[in-house]
């Protein structure tokens, strides 16, 4: 490949100078925060990115000196709750929405565009006393009704967009079959829009994982926590001499979310788009 | 539209073939026939529900309209009164003492809560009031046309078949009705209360309706409008740089992993991904340690190699903690559009960059004039949300430097903080709730512009069927 020219040549160094550069900017944090628990000093002034020695200690002392595996186990809870309720409410909303003509249709939808543009901030001093009253304030049944009740109006709109784009030529053939609406919705549509259903489905369960605002507000006592706010206290709390135990935490979540990620890559890439085109 | 229609003719066809059976049985009487007149019917539903399901002959039907409006009167009236005098007052009665024990007076926002419910409530009776008066004088139609109204078990399946989506709408709509619209109502409502620390907290004193006072204190009075303004132009700010610098570092590297002679694709590919999979809020809490002006390893370095020999406050100067920001943002948000946008590239026809070599074009010419407007085409209403989603992007800001710096201009936030994040401060630590609560209208405005205008012109609206 003698005819190539220089410049070209000197073009693709650069390339793949910014390449390694970027390569080594996205690893660093990662590498640091996994070396960060595996050092075996307390406080981030002290940690080294190459630990002197590697140590689980940090590990240890989650499991047996702290909540952290309570807090671990609240979250997958609420995460799976929130994603078994929120599925349902959405697609059988979107179901009603995209494959019936009834008064009120029209008006409902609309509700649903303007709802999901109003910042689920603003309603969180009315959330706050309306648990309060129903005595489901530090509680995660709470939680989970808060986040499950949010996630409709975008949902919906994304599932009712899919549904449309699945021709009805199905279901009217399994009509005069004599199938009734609940076994099409079964046998037909779920199989059908089956990526779209994955989106919400992990998207749902994914949520609770980072959500700190309405956790922070809904849970109270240090047993109901979940991992953001339980992680995000670690380090603010305590004048970072805890910052090791958090790496340890850190990384403990993040691997098992990260993985998931990668797995369902397409789909979320594939929804998010979905989601903006169909406003 | 077709699967119902369906079922009403399989209805109709049901119930007229009952109508030969019964006249097969019963030899046809004119005298037997009864012809209510509609409009009586509907009168009557009008003065007390049911009346008008009575004179139409369907007694159940009636007397359980007729049940349910005694019931809500007999018990609802008074409680209802005193809701609406709730809403309207937000409570008489201030909390008093009486020696050392406190004598509890009325709670505005419990009472205000309350009346909502009870206004939401009350509308929705006034709709099935209103389906009460149409049922009667359809019904009453109906049979004066001779067709025999249904009997209660065929109102049942009725129900079943018609209300299948109603039924399927029911959670969803409770739902929303109890956990997003009652919360943005009593929010929007709050906006024209006094409700803030420290003369107006409920249950110790009273709050009151003060209309626009607190949007007019929000613009002129200096306290708050140094603030609103300051937070206001840097959330701008903010949103603008943070979508802008993400989208084009995106398209960067797309278009360096779309080159031909590049190796590894698929391995760098999942490098850069990489951020985009890892939980977000463990990212930001990594960052900040990273960042950390004493004790943070990249001040460290800078130090060690004697570059710099004293710490550099990249979260604690207002100039570069916004600047840290911003690059840290970049760190999460780029590989979004890097993925968006490379399937963007690989779906661009081939031959439109021939045609285009063969009409003597150079390389930026193909990029500016085929590449860029295509991407943009496909890309922008995407553009949009996210730029809405960074106007509210609360935990970027919140957990990296929880708006810090210290800016003594500013009433209840920080050098960094951007409205949404202003907000929960004045919601959960200071219980400003009033001047949050106008915050909070102002960001829906700007965010329902975004939106509405994005809405309009996607594929979504103008598609026929999307809306009727």
């Amino acid at each position: 490949m003698t005819n190539i020219s220089l410049g070209r040549k000197l073009g693709h160094a650069l390339i793949y100078a910014v390449l390694i550069l970027t390569t080594v900017a996205i690893l660093y944090p990662v590498m640091w925060i996994v070396s960060g628990s595996l050092n075996p000093g307390d406080s981030l002034f002290t940690t080294r990115f190459i630990p002197e020695s590697i140590s689980f200690v940090h590990y240890q002392y989650l499991f047996n000196e702290t909540d952290y595996p309570l807090w671990y186990w609240n979250t997958f809870k609420i995460a799976f709750w929130n994603m078994i309720l929120s599925t349902i409410l959405v697609v059988t909303a979107a179901y009603a929405f995209s494959r019936f003509r009834f008064p009120g249709r029209k008006q409902g939808l609309m509700a649903m565009l303007v709802l999901q543009m109003f910042p689920s901030f603003m309603g969180m001093i009315a959330i706050y006393i309306l648990l309060l009253q129903v005595n489901l304030l530090d509680n995660h049944w709470g939680l989970i009704l808060v986040y499950a009740g949010g996630s409709i109006p975008f949902g919906a709109w994304l599932v009712k967009g899919y549904f449309d784009g699945i021709p009805r030529s199905l279901e009217e053939a399994a009509k005069i079959d004599g199938a009734s609406d609940v076994k099409i919705f079964y046998k037909i549509m779920m199989p059908l829009s089956t990526p779209i259903l994955v989106f919400i489905a992990v998207t749902n369960f994914i949520g609770p994982w980072m959500d700190f605002i309405f956790a922070r507000l809904v849970l109270r006592s240090d047993e109901k926590k979940t991992l953001a706010v339980g992680l995000f206290e670690m380090i603010t709390g305590r004048a970072n001499t805890e910052f090791t135990n958090f790496a340890a935490g850190a990384v403990l979540v993040a691997v098992p979310i990260t993985i998931l990620f990668f797995i369902f890559q397409d789909h979320l890439v594939n929804g998010l788009k979905a989601g903006a085109n169909k406003g | 539209m077709n699967s119902l229609r369906n079922e009403e003719w399989d209805k109709s066809i049901g119930t007229t073939s009952q109508n030969v059976k019964k006249q097969e049985q019963k030899p046809a009487s004119p005298r037997k026939i009864y012809r209510p007149s509609a409009k009586k019917a509907a009168i009557l539903s009008l003065l007390f529900m049911g009346l008008g399901q009575l004179y139409n002959r369907q007694i159940l039907k009636g007397l359980s309209f007729a049940a349910l409006e005694l019931y809500l009167l007999v018990f609802w009236t008074v409680p209802f009164q005193w809701g609406m005098w709730g809403l309207t007052t937000l409570g008489e009665t201030p909390q008093g003492r009486d020696g050392f024990a406190i004598v509890q007076g009325d709670h505005s926002i419990f009472l205000m809560i309350e009346g909502i419910l009870f206004l939401i409530s009350f509308l929705l009776l006034l709709w099935f009031y209103y389906f009460n008066v149409r049922d009667a004088y359809k019904v009453a139609l109906k049979r004066q046309r001779g067709i025999k109204s249904n009997d209660a078990k065929e109102m049942f399946k009725n129900i079943w078949d018609n209300g299948f989506p109603y039924l399927l709408l029911t959670p969803s709509v409770l739902f929303t009705a109890f956990l997003t619209i009652l919360p943005l109502l009593f929010g929007v409502l709050i906006a024209f209360t006094n409700y803030s620390a420290p003369n107006h907290l409920a249950p110790k004193s009273l709050v009151d309706w003060v209309g626009l006072d607190t949007f007019v204190q929000l613009f002129q009075m200096k306290t708050w409008s140094t603030t609103f303004y300051g937070v206001f132009s840097w959330t701008i700010v903010w949103a603008i740089l943070s979508t802008v610098t993400t989208f084009f570092l995106g398209l960067a590297f797309a278009i360096i992993l779309n080159q031909k002679g590049i190796r590894f694709k698929r391995f760098w590919r999942s490098m850069f991904i990489l951020p985009w999979a890892i939980p977000q809020f463990i990212s930001i809490l990594i960052m900040r340690n990273i960042f950390n002006g004493e004790f943070g390893p990249i001040n460290r370095y800078l130090i060690d190699l004697g570059i710099i020999n004293q710490a550099i406050p990249w979260l604690s100067d207002p100039f570069l903690a916004k600047v840290t920001l911003i690059v840290v943002n970049m760190w999460f948000g780029f590989p979004f559009w890097m993925v968006l946008m490379s399937g963007v590239l690989t779906s661009i026809d081939k031959e439109l960059y021939e045609a285009a070599e063969v009409d003597g074009a150079g390389g930026s010419q193909k990029f500016w004039k085929i590449t860029m407007p295509l991407i943009m085409f496909a890309t922008a209403p995407l553009a949009i949300m996210s730029f809405a989603g960074n106007f509210n992007n609360f935990n970027i800001i919140y957990l990296m430097t929880e708006g810090g710096p210290v800016n003594i201009d500013y009433s209840y936030a920080g050098s960094t903080d951007i409205l949404i994040s202003w907000i929960y401060k004045l919601t959960l630590d200071n219980s400003q709730f009033a001047v949050a609560s106008c915050v909070s209208i102002l960001i829906f405005m700007v965010i329902s512009i975004f939106s509405i205008w994005n809405f309009r012109r996607t594929r979504a609206f103008k598609e026929e069927d999307m809306m009727s």
